[in-house]
This record gives C-alpha cells, sequence and structure tokens, in this order.
C-alpha cells in the first residue's frame, strides 16, 4: 500500500510538469496581444506598449519566460498578472470560494443521490423508483442556466427568501443555493449509478448468502450491499469533483461567485498567462489527488482489490 | 405493457420540465413602476452600483478601461470637468485657465482645495502629477496624453531612455500658479485637461505609486475606504470637499458581478441600487420591469464599419460613390428598433448627439436608407471590387447580430455579396486591424475621452492618429483639423471641425451606423439617478432613500 501510494505520487510529478508546460504554451499560442487590448479600441502608445513588454518579460524568448516561471513556481512564486498583483493572491482569494462550493455540492449530490439510488434500488419498479427516474430524468434535461434562473426567480425575487445571486463569496450559507444547482446534475447521475448498481447486486450470491446467514437487514444493506455496489459510483464522484473545482463557470456566472471559474475565464479572455498556469497547476494538483484517493477507496470498498 | 407504462413517464417528465422552464420566463413585475414622488432622503446613505475589477492600480493616467476609470474619476478632480447635462467645461479646482495664442497657458488655482489626506492640492500637485505619469517607465496606459506639452519628448522618447524627468513646458510659478507650453497652439487643450490622466496627486504618492494605486488618495467628492480585490470597492463622500459637485449621498460601494443578468437579478430584489447596463437578455422586457426607474438614453459613443483605406481596392477617387452607395444600403431604423432592441440611436452624423460641435444630418443623405439610389451610386463609382465585402468583428461582444442584419440589408439593396467575418475575441481582431491587415472592411468604434467634436474627427480621421483604424488620409481634412486646432476659441474650433466633418461625409472611409445609448435602470431605494454622456451614473446627484 505505501509503496502504491509513493510510485503514484511520483507519478505525478512528470504529470504535472507536463499539463503546466502544455497549458504556458497554449496560453501564448492564443492570437492577440493581452498587452495591446489595455488600450482598448486605441491605438496603443509604441513607447509605453514597449516598456510594459519589457516589464512583463514579453520581450524574451518564450523558452526562457518558461524556465523563469518553472523556477518561480518551485519557489513558491506564482508570478504576476498584467494588473500588477501576484497570482497567488488571486488563487488564494478565489479558491476557498470554489472549494466551500464544491464541497457543498460534492456532500449535495453524495447524501441525496446515493439515498435515492438506494431506496430506488431495494424498492426496484415500485412508485419510489418511478418517480425518482422522472426526477433524475428532469435534472438531467434541464441545462444548469435555466435551473438557476428558475431558483433566482422563485427563491430571490418571488419569495425573497434569498438574495437571487451571492453577495459575499466567502459566507457559506449564501452558497447552499449555488451548490444545490451546481450539483443537481451530478446528483442526477449519483442517484441513477447507485440505483443500477445496487439492483444488480441485490441477486448477487453474497448477498443472498449474507441474508441466508440470518444477519440483520441493516447489515446485509450497509456492509455487503451498499459497499460493492458503491464502485461505481466513487469512480464518477472522484471525476466529478475535479470537474466541479474547475467547470462550475456557468453556476458562478449565474449567482455571481467570485470563484476559480469565474477568475480562470476571465484570465483566459485577458490572455493572463501567469493567471492562467497558475490556476490550472492547482487544478491538476486537485484532479491528481482525487485520482489516487478514488484508486485507495477501491480497496477499501472492495476486499478483492489489493495494491502492492 | 411495461414499455407503455415507461413511456408515459418519460411523456409526464416532459411535461412537467416544459412547464418549469415556461415558468421561469414569466418574471414577475410587481415591482415595476416605482414611485415618481421623492421619499426622504438620507444624506449619510450609501448606494451599490454594478462593476468588475479593474485591471490596472487605481491611478488617475492608468484608468483606462471603464471599470478603473469610473472610481478614479470619482476619487479626483481635475482643472476643470464636464457638466454632466450639456457637455460643456466648468472650472473646478482651476481658478481661470488664461491663454492668447493657445499654446501659452497660465493657470490659476482656487485655495481651499484638499487631499483626502489633509494636503493642499498645490500647482506643484499637478505638474508633479504630469512629469511622472508622461515618464514611460512608470507604465501608465495614458502616458501619451501629454504629447501635446513641449519638453515631452525629452520624458517619453519615441525611442531609448527619457533624458529627462520634467517637461519642459510646465513652470510651478507659485502655490496656486503655473503654466503651460505647448509645441503647436491647441485651442481646446482645456477641454483635454478634464480626461483623468491630468488629474493632481498627493506628494505621499510619489514615494510609493503601486501602495497609493492600491489605495488611492485624491482630492475628488470621494474618498477611499476599501477595495476587497473581486468582491467590491467602497468609497465614502468627503466632507472637505471643496468643488461644486459635492456628494448628496454618503458613499458608494462598487460591486463586482461575475454577469450583467446576474446584476439585473439583483436590481430587481433591490439588493443593487444602480446597475450599469442591462444585459442583452433582459433589454427586451426592462422597460415593463422597471416602469419609471428605467434609464435610456444617448451616449457619447458611435459604432461605424471602416474600409481599408490602404487596400488598392478603395485608393481610387472614384470608389467615395460606392463607399456611399453602400452606407445608403444600410437601413439603421429597422435595425436598431429590431436586431438591437432599441439599445441604439441610428446615427446621422460622425459625431455623437450630446458633444460640443454635434451637428444634427452633417452625414447628409448618404446615411438615409435608399436602395435605389445605393444601387445607382454603386454603379457610377465602378461597383464593389469583386462584388464582395467581408466586414472583420470580435464575436466575444455581441456584434454578430447586428453585422449580419447590416450584411442582409446591403445584400437585398444592392445584390452585393456581403459577409461578416468574426474573429474571436477583441484582442485578435484589434491585432488585425492595427496592422493594417483587413481585406475589406472592419467594425471600428469610438467612444468620447471628452465631449468635444475634435475628438470623434481628429483622433479617428487625421493622418497617421492613433485610432485612424482605416488608414484614411486626407490633405483636405488635416488642413482643416489643423486650422481649426489652432483657433482661438472653442467654439471655433467647433465650427472649424464641423467643415471637417463634411469632408469625411464625402469620401466616406466610415459608415456611420448608430449611437450607443444607455440603457440602464435603478432600484426602489434610490431617486434621482441620471447618466452623463460618457454613460456614467452621475454619482454624486444620488440621492438615498430614508428606511
Amino acid at each position: 500500500m505505501g509503496r502504491f501510494v509513493a510510485r503514484r505520487l511520483l507519478q505525478m510529478i512528470p504529470v504535472f510538469l507536463g499539463t503546466t508546460a502544455l497549458i504556458f504554451f497554449m496560453v501564448h499560442l492564443l492570437p492577440g496581444d493581452p498587452l495591446a487590448a489595455l488600450w482598448g479600441d486605441k491605438a496603443p502608445d509604441p513607447v509605453q506598449l514597449a516598456a510594459l513588454r519589457h516589464q512583463q518579460h514579453f520581450d524574451e524568448p518564450l523558452i526562457q519566460q518558461y524556465l523563469d516561471y518553472m523556477g518561480g513556481l518551485f519557489t513558491g512564486d506564482f508570478g504576476k498578472a498584467l494588473d500588477g498583483r501576484p497570482v497567488l493572491d488571486k488563487i488564494t482569494e478565489a479558491l476557498p470560494v470554489t472549494v466551500q462550493l464544491a464541497l457543498l455540492a460534492f456532500g449535495f449530490e453524495i447524501v441525496l443521490g446515493i439515498g435515492i439510488g438506494l431506496f430506488a434500488g431495494l424498492r426496484r419498479g415500485k412508485v419510489f423508483d418511478k418517480s425518482a427516474l422522472v426526477f433524475t430524468l428532469l435534472l438531467i434535461s434541464i441545462p444548469v442556466p435555466v435551473l438557476g434562473f428558475l431558483f433566482q426567480t422563485i427563491f430571490g425575487i418571488n419569495l425573497k427568501w434569498v438574495k437571487p445571486t451571492v453577495q459575499d463569496s466567502t459566507d457559506i450559507t449564501q452558497l447552499v443555493l449555488p451548490a444545490i444547482v451546481l450539483g443537481s446534475l451530478s446528483l442526477a447521475y449519483v442517484a441513477r449509478l447507485t440505483r443500477t448498481s445496487i439492483a444488480e447486486n441485490i441477486k448477487a450470491d453474497y448477498v443472498r448468502t449474507a441474508v441466508a446467514k440470518g444477519l440483520p437487514r441493516r447489515r446485509v444493506i450497509g456492509t455487503h450491499l451498499l459497499r460493492n455496489s458503491l464502485i461505481p459510483v466513487v469512480t464518477f464522484l472522484g471525476t466529478d469533483l475535479g470537474a466541479l473545482m474547475g467547470g462550475a463557470i456557468v453556476t458562478e456566472g449565474i449567482f455571481n461567485v467570485q470563484g476559480v471559474g469565474h477568475a480562470l475565464y476571465q484570465a483566459i479572455n485577458m490572455k493572463e498567462g501567469a493567471t492562467v498556469s497558475g490556476f490550472v497547476a492547482f487544478l491538476v494538483i486537485v484532479y491528481l489527488a482525487a485520482g489516487l484517493i478514488v484508486d485507495l477507496l477501491y480497496a477499501v470498498l472492495d476486499p478483492r482489490i489489493r495494491y502492492a | 405493457m411495461r414499455g407503455v407504462s415507461q413511456a408515459k413517464w418519460v411523456v409526464a417528465a416532459v411535461a412537467v420540465a416544459l412547464a418549469a422552464t415556461a415558468c421561469s420566463s414569466g418574471g414577475s413585475s410587481d415591482s415595476s413602476g416605482g414611485s415618481s414622488n421623492s421619499a426622504a432622503v438620507d444624506p449619510a446613505g450609501t448606494f451599490s452600483f454594478q462593476s468588475g475589477e479593474p485591471q490596472r492600480p487605481l491611478q488617475p493616467a492608468n484608468a483606462m478601461e471603464n471599470q478603473g476609470g469610473r472610481i478614479v474619476k470619482q476619487l479626483f478632480m481635475g482643472l476643470v470637468d464636464y457638466d454632466p447635462a450639456t457637455g460643456a467645461l466648468r472650472n473646478q479646482v482651476a481658478d481661470k485657465i488664461e491663454t492668447t495664442d493657445a499654446k501659452n497657458y497660465t493657470v490659476t488655482l482656487k485655495s481651499g482645495w484638499t487631499f483626502h489626506d489633509g494636503t493642499p492640492v498645490t500647482a506643484k500637485s499637478f505638474v508633479d502629477s504630469w512629469n511622472w505619469s508622461a515618464n514611460p517607465a512608470n507604465n501608465q496606459i495614458n502616458s501619451d496624453w501629454f504629447s501635446d506639452i513641449a519638453g515631452y519628448d525629452a520624458v517619453h522618447p519615441d525611442k531609448g531612455d527619457p533624458t529627462a524627468k520634467e517637461m519642459t513646458g510646465l513652470k510651478v510659478v507659485d502655490d496656486t500658479h503655473f503654466t503651460i507650453e505647448l509645441t503647436a497652439p491647441v485651442s481646446y487643450f482645456t477641454y483635454k485637461l478634464g480626461y483623468s490622466a491630468f488629474y493632481p496627486l498627493p506628494t505621499g504618492f510619489f514615494a510609493d505609486p503601486k501602495g497609493y494605486g492600491e489605495k488611492p488618495v485624491g482630492n475628488g467628492p470621494y474618498q477611499f475606504v476599501s477595495w476587497e480585490h473581486n468582491k467590491a470597492i467602497t468609497l465614502k463622500a468627503y466632507d472637505k470637499y471643496a468643488g461644486s459637485n459635492k456628494a448628496k449621498n454618503g458613499g458608494i460601494v462598487f460591486r463586482n458581478y461575475t454577469s450583467s443578468e446576474a446584476a439585473y437579478k439583483d436590481l430587481m430584489s433591490d439588493t443593487l441600487d444602480v446597475l450599469d447596463q442591462v444585459d442583452s437578455t433582459d433589454l427586451p422586457k426592462y422597460k415593463d420591469d422597471l416602469g419609471k426607474r428605467a434609464i435610456d438614453q444617448a451616449q457619447g459613443a458611435i459604432q461605424n464599419i471602416s474600409f481599408a483605406m490602404y487596400n488598392a481596392d478603395w485608393k481610387d477617387p472614384a470608389k467615395a460613390k460606392v463607399r456611399q452607395g453602400l452606407s445608403m444600403a444600410i437601413d439603421r431604423d429597422t435595425i436598431t428598433k429590431t436586431v438591437l432592441n432599441n439599445s441604439r440611436q441610428p446615427a446621422d452624423a460622425f459625431v455623437a448627439p450630446g458633444v460640443m460641435g454635434y451637428k444634427a444630418g452633417t452625414c447628409g443623405d448618404a446615411c438615409k436608407y435608399d436602395p435605389a439610389k445605393a444601387k445607382q451610386l454603386i454603379q457610377e463609382g465602378g461597383g464593389v471590387p469583386g462584388n464582395k465585402i467581408t466586414i472583420i468583428y470580435n464575436s466575444d461582444g455581441g456584434h454578430k447580430e447586428w453585422v449580419d442584419a447590416v450584411c442582409n440589408s446591403i445584400r437585398q439593396a444592392t445584390g452585393v455579396e456581403c459577409l461578416g467575418d468574426p474573429k474571436p475575441d477583441f484582442k485578435t481582431s484589434r491585432d488585425i486591424i492595427t496592422k493594417k491587415q483587413v481585406p475589406s472592411m472592419m467594425r471600428t468604434g469610438w467612444v468620447q475621452d471628452y465631449p468635444l467634436n475634435a475628438n470623434f474627427l481628429r483622433d479617428v480621421y487625421g493622418t497617421g492618429a492613433a485610432a485612424n483604424d482605416a488608414g484614411y488620409s486626407s490633405p483636405e481634412f488635416d488642413k482643416l483639423a489643423h486650422d481649426a486646432d489652432a483657433a482661438t476659441s472653442v467654439e471655433k474650433t467647433a465650427d472649424l471641425y464641423q467643415q471637417a466633418e463634411a469632408v469625411l461625409a464625402k469620401d466616406m472611409p466610415a459608415i456611420p451606423l448608430w449611437y450607443y445609448k444607455t440603457n440602464s435602470g435603478y432600484s426602489n431605494n434610490v431617486q434621482n439617478v441620471k447618466f452623463d454622456s460618457f454613460g456614467n451614473p452621475v454619482y454624486t446627484d444620488v440621492e438615498v432613500k430614508k428606511k
């Protein structure tokens, strides 16, 4: 187990280097000059543009810029954004917001999704199962923006239970509504995956054996059925956590959440190489860590899986 | 049977889904028609405004884009500013600005002006600020705004390092007097002085420009309270403000929004007080939603499509007729009403209304829709080269709809093939345009720096002007512009520029399409919200109602 973890951690190094290099060079391939765009519709003053270019080291060869950037990265310096602020500041502002939002959405989809899936799977073909099918179909087919606007209009403007948008992104109670919207699509997938898995495994030999042994129903379901049925769900959840972290751009836009998605979107728009690379580097780490945890969870869930 | 019952469920689910989505489109509008009666006003009340994160530090000559620009404008006040209603120039820190030859100016300051840190605003505050801002080493986006001043070349040379730190044209006489010498007469120089690059700076600034860029200290109607990055910038009224436009409220919160749709939702629930601009989704219904709280007025900004005059296709003088013909083939009235939801006003000149020197109808018949005449003019001019034009635009700015509409209009009226040529974003299209690589036509626009027609003309169509994207060069226009700049009064300048504008109508290097409008609104918490021709609210006049 220890060796497996160590090997996986070592594997992360080339993956990390590769992705950051890819992103760094890809951002530079984007068309347009981010500094000239600071002048808007007007032609930039060539003298000032050259001075800014020099200050940002844009006048050096690309490979030199990359080496400088990576050198800085290993000493904890993420470089500076075009507005002169350290990229690390931007990351530490946006990341906690998105982590909170993602974990809320994640918790919401796990608890409700597995709950619905479990009961639907146990009562296959009954009313609850059918209703769950309709409910999840509904969630899958409604696009996130529609759901977002619907919630805003009903709860924010008509009922006035909450403010339509997030006023303070660091206040976790305000993130509940966006988190529900953000997690709703994955909730449907989790519920369906769980349901199918449970419905299949309930007929498996080990469940019948457990029942025949006279184990209480609670134990049969909890330790034997659910645990083994969660493997496909965990695989999905692992990748989903990464998607929730980086892919919340639409939800963040609707609810005015100043998180990673929004910061990344703005940085890409302004072609801010250092900012984009910095955020992506963080997201890569999150993805890699989530992948490792999923692999380790397999062993916990299924005793047949062993890592050496 | 099983299959049937499942199909029924699907149908039911779809029906529910449709019903659910239908609900959202019929949003309530019970908050519309806010009372117009003046309620009791709380002079210490603060209000919020929809904003975004400034892209540069909050330094006067660094505020080119709107987000930082409008905040800097509240924190600082220059020698002069523009009356928000008429665009007329009025003295603020300046007591008087005198000149006899439009080249040498003597500025007299009023006494009693102070910065927010208590230090007095003196002649030195201005001269030091301008010298510092003009130096390219200080990375100010607007550092070339001082190019009229004598000695600018030494501080801001075209090549190499600056050889001086001070422009010789600026001389401090005493605390309340300084003189400005220009390299050549510019009669409307005083108009330029209202621009944010010409604001004064306190002595403390020069020791720590970066720190002051984060926590600016100015001399304007509002003083800085806090800047929470990506969240909000808070200002409060400055009680020792000496200008004529003292704040009628307690302060402003410039609140960051990730999208205009989100801001609009907040306005509907009175969570946000003043909107920047209504998003395109809510544009068709915002007047119903807001009633009397909706704002719809013209801005000092124009949308054009320009010809690549540097291409062989358009060089022949006879082609002017073709360009006029193309202009006449565009049905501006219909396009602004339908495609643009009345968010634009059809253009009848190269200068926007509300600007000093604007004369209605300078574009003449060329800006009126007349398909028959359009066809005839194009034929007389020898036709469009290749019988096809393309219009380069950036697809991230919501331009696709109207570019397609303009092309349709041209195609239907004249049979000339017209295609939009979208570029993925603003930067990419700007790159092609500034490198003068446009094959046929391009989208161009102009937002006023100061409300005088010279700004719409010389800065856009003068030979070699920074924003002359068309590459237009006309000796006749340049001469009139030159004479206008040398005139002794602003009125005379505006008059001469109107003559220069007539040359444009004849040559048609660009087709004026329409003027931008401010489509905005405000909440039930505030009143007396008006917008200036820059599209910004008159912050100091906003009144917050007592709760």
